[in-house]
């Protein structure tokens, strides 16, 4: 059944009703995800009536239903694709089987492990986000912020379902320890270096639902395609929301280019000091945020030679993006990869075996996703009639994770003395002072249709409101 | 007869300016009319049914665009990879159709003649269109009140096979059935003209489920046998077609050959009922004029008889039945409709290959009928019902014409009153 039973505490389209076991469990853990929510969530917003787009059904006829939400009254809950049981598994030693339904228990660890790390990324981002309300653009935009939260918090809902319902004890220690780790604390940080990262500003906000979503489009699709059902028809369902998210991200920052290009039309100018005076971000100033977000999201991709990889492929835990149109075996015991690697100063390609190159596949085709979305960005800035380009880094800059791990690699990609890499810093990523400076440009608008001045109004509205409707009421 | 179409259609395309290329449409088109190449998600136009899945998951609203275009100029798959905005509307001639009755029919993505839509605006099946350019929109006005959508393709009733007979010779080359499903216990109220549709079980080659196809039902509201919870469904078999064209478009043949060999006992899942117009009268002076052809006969089975078990409580209009089929051999119902009684209904049949005798299709029948024919469109209580193959409406409609001017009644305002006043209906397919 697709339609999603709200009647229940929890709505949910899996019966939940008929596994009291797990019910009980699941009600035992909704106080501490609300706890969690007031105390953590978007600050000074749980009196706020939003207009938010809650799912009543997992088909495309029922997933979007609009209504004003006061976000802790949100129906957050457990939403899973419709089951075909004879799915067979399309890839790895066990392919042509038919799908798992409960864990297998050689590879119980590695799932855990999995769904761990993929839930923990969602409270994470919005404990990251969660000062972003105050200073919000228009309504418009905190609507959109709100949106995205509320979804991440599903989408831990979705995570910590599968903790519950599959893992026994572990799972549900697993569960409460989500609750109880913090994005960016010293003593019980979250477990991906990017989210631990502090999102200070609504361009950040924007670059990271733009680069570091579409990560998350990346991950959820290569488990999508999992041979453990539960999962792959979980991470389905929570790729529909991810959709959005990546919208907010990518016309946030094609809006802010706009309304830059729009200056320095008028201003006839491209010094970054004119337009900063005058209250816009120069395009120089988004091109060190982009090359920022970008790296920093490249290395939630791993490490481009793994073993595990390999293991959680072969296994049939984890395929690759859009597996089943690929055109090759589906086992990959011959297959090959071209990495990069440096060797003498020099980028040099070597042959490794494709299995324990999937990071890699994963990462290149994120490259390739996230790359045309800047392509649209230069149209904006092409239509404006303006010569600058923004452009994506190589995939070797400023890396904290695999082979390029510390080596000094510039984002036209040189390979560059220690010297040359600090002096670049200044221009290849976002400064302190162009932090500050981002940051200053930052209030709160509350108006309605009324939007910041470093930021162009969205072209229509959400769900065919007009762009100035009331998007969020205080109350 | 009639000068070529000029049809317009609302194409659907995405505004490249917009999207964010998430793929959410592409996944969820259950025709497989959006694609994409590394610059555009596109739609393609022939594909394209205007079911309207993708609108409410796309996150931009990006592809909720139209475009009224000439359909023969409709903008190409090729054309939209390379745009980096959406065209303008541009300025489309088209003809009034009230006053030229063999030019334009103008199709509109959610107009009269647009399959039936479930509540969401997703069609709810393949099959039939209602004319509502050149029929009636609205049914007669002492028409029983349908009912429609009580079941669909998420909530589809289930049927028993209560019958299933071959109507046409063995020996001949069309293969009509007779099936009657029965809905047991399960309400399915449904009435003459009005159709249904069956969902074919399996799935198609890209692994999703086959689409609905919708019949007429061939029986009165009341059941195929009286009293009873069940209809009866007139189905060709459709041979050597199964299987998706080079478009990706299914062939069809997968359902009237599922119901065609369908035994008694079988279970087969239905969604409808559909049909809000092509309704009969129940006052008991209205004159039914039906013309059909081949399994278009369903809905005059279903208004005849219900008639015919009607007849003793003083009915007292005229039927008026023309018949045609390739041969009496292929002609449905034809041992039954012979022996109904020559006052009760009028038959007259058209052949088109009858060995040894010249074709005959049904306007000409009409034609030799004419001093009748005039007679029915003269009286005001006259209904007219046409069902078919898509072909036959032209001719029908040149026949009728031309029959009202010669006996003094001019076609023109004859026929707008007709339409206006639920007196005039067309299903083909």
């Amino acid at each position: 059944m697709s339609d999603i039973n709200y009647s229940e505490k929890i709505p949910n389209n899996v019966n939940l009703a008929e596994d009291r076991t797990l019910q009980r469990a699941l009600e035992q853990w909704q106080p501490n995800y609300l706890a969690w929510w007031k105390d953590m969530g978007p600050e000074g917003s749980l009196s706020y009536d939003v207009y938010l787009r809650t799912a009543v059904s997992v088909d495309s006829g029922g997933w979007a239903n609009f209504g004003y939400v006061k976000m802790p009254d949100y129906r957050w809950g457990i939403f899973l694709t419709p089951a075909d049981a004879n799915r067979p598994i399309q890839f790895g030693e066990n392919k042509g089987k038919p799908v798992w339904q409960e864990v297998p228990g050689e590879y119980r660890a590695n799932l855990r492990r999995i769904i761990v790390t993929q839930g923990d990324t969602e409270p994470a981002s919005v404990e990251q986000q969660r000062h972003l309300g105050l200073t919000a653009p228009s309504l418009y935009d905190m609507r959109n912020l709100f949106q995205v939260n509320v979804e991440e918090g599903r989408h831990l809902w979705a995570m910590v379902y599968l903790l519950h319902k599959h893992f026994g004890r572990d799972g549900r220690e697993e569960a409460e320890a989500l609750l109880e780790r913090r994005s960016g604390d010293s003593d019980n940080p979250r477990i991906l270096g990017a989210f631990n990262e502090r999102t200070p500003d609504w361009l950040a906000f924007f670059m990271f639902t733009y680069f570091t979503d579409r990560d998350g489009k990346f991950q959820l699709s290569a488990l999508a395609e999992s041979g453990f059902d539960p999962l792959a028809r979980t991470t389905k369902f929570m790729l529909t929301e991810e959709a959005h998210h990546m919208f907010v991200g990518e016309s946030g920052v094609a809006r802010i280019i706009q309304r830059t290009c729009a200056v320095m039309n008028d201003l006839k100018t491209d010094d970054p000091k004119t337009l900063r005076a005058a209250g816009v971000i120069d395009l120089p100033t988004i091109q060190r945020y982009l090359n920022f977000h970008y790296s920093v999201t490249v290395d939630l991709f791993g490490a481009d030679l793994s073993s595990n990889a390999a293991t959680f492929y072969s296994a049939g835990l984890k395929g690759r993006y859009e597996e089943p149109k690929r055109p090759d075996d589906h086992v990959l015991t011959e297959a090959t990869y071209k990495l990069m690697d440096v060797r003498d100063g020099q980028f040099v390609e070597r042959e490794v075996p494709m299995l324990n190159a999937l990071n890699e596949v994963l990462r290149d085709d994120f490259i390739r996703d996230s790359v045309a979305g800047v392509g649209r960005w230069n149209k904006v800035i092409e239509k404006a009639g303006l010569p600058f380009r923004l452009t994506v880094p190589h995939k070797a800059f400023h890396r904290q994770i695999g082979t390029f791990a510390g080596t000094r690699v510039a984002p036209d990609g040189r390979i560059v003395d220690e010297a040359t890499w600090q002096r670049g810093q200044s221009e290849w990523l976002a400064t302190p002072e162009d932090r500050a400076f981002v940051s200053s440009l930052m209030g709160r608008v509350t108006e309605v249709n009324k939007y910041a001045n470093f930021i162009a109004p969205p072209a229509i509205g959400v769900n065919k409101q007009p762009i100035d409707f009331e998007y969020v009421r205080f109350n | 007869m009639s000068g070529a179409s000029l049809v317009v259609l609302k194409q659907h395309l995405i505004d490249p300016e917009v999207c964010i290329r998430c793929n959410t449409c592409e996944e969820t088109c259950p025709v497989g009319a959006i694609t994409h190449d590394s610059a555009n998600y596109v739609v393609n136009a022939d594909t394209c049914n205007a079911c309207m899945a993708c609108i409410s998951p796309c996150p931009t609203g990006s592809i909720d665009n139209w475009r009224s275009v000439i359909k023969t100029e409709a903008y190409s798959v090729a054309d939209q990879y390379t745009w980096t905005e959406l065209p303008k509307q541009g300025a489309i001639a088209t003809v009034d159709v009230v006053d030229a009755p063999d030019a334009s029919r103008v199709l509109s993505a959610q107009g009269v003649d647009a399959p039936p839509l479930e509540a969401d605006n997703r069609p709810a099946a393949e099959g039939i269109d209602v004319d509502g350019v050149r029929g009636s929109r609205l049914p007669p006005w002492s028409a029983a009140h349908p009912y429609v959508n009580l079941y669909t393709h998420k909530t589809p009733i289930k049927a028993t096979v209560a019958g299933n007979y071959r109507l046409t010779a063995e020996s001949g080359d069309t293969d009509v059935h007779h099936v009657v499903l029965d809905f047991g216990q399960v309400p399915f109220p449904i009435l003459e003209g009005q159709s249904v549709a069956v969902l074919p079980p399996g799935t198609m080659a890209d692994g999703r489920p086959h689409h609905a196809r919708q019949y007429s039902v061939a029986s009165p509201r009341n059941g195929e046998r009286p009293g009873y919870n069940n209809l009866s469904l007139t189905v060709k078999r459709v041979k050597g077609q199964t299987g998706t064209d080079a478009r990706g478009v299914e062939r069809d043949g997968v359902c009237s050959n599922y119901l065609c060999d369908a035994k008694k006992g079988d279970v087969v899942q239905v969604i409808g009922p559909f049909g809000t117009t092509f309704l009969m009268p129940n006052h008991p002076a209205s004159n039914l004029l039906m013309i059909c052809t081949g399994t278009g006969s369903a809905p005059m089975r279903g208004m005849t008889e219900y008639r015919r078990r009607k007849r003793l409580d003083g009915a007292t209009g005229k039927l008026m039945l023309f018949f045609g089929a390739r041969t009496k051999e292929e002609l449905p119902y034809f041992g039954p409709l012979m022996s109904l009684p020559k006052d009760f209904i009028d038959v007259s049949f058209a052949f088109s290959r009858a060995a040894g005798q010249p074709k005959r299709y049904v306007q000409d029948v009409l034609r030799e009928r004419a001093v009748d024919v005039a007679a029915l469109l003269r009286d005001s209580e006259t209904y007219i019902y046409v069902c078919g193959l898509k072909g036959m409406e032209d001719g029908v409609l040149q026949a009728l014409s031309e029959i009202a001017n010669q006996s003094g009644q001019a076609w023109e305002p004859l026929w707008r009153k007709l339409r206006d006043s639920g007196r005039l209906h067309f299903e083909t397919y």
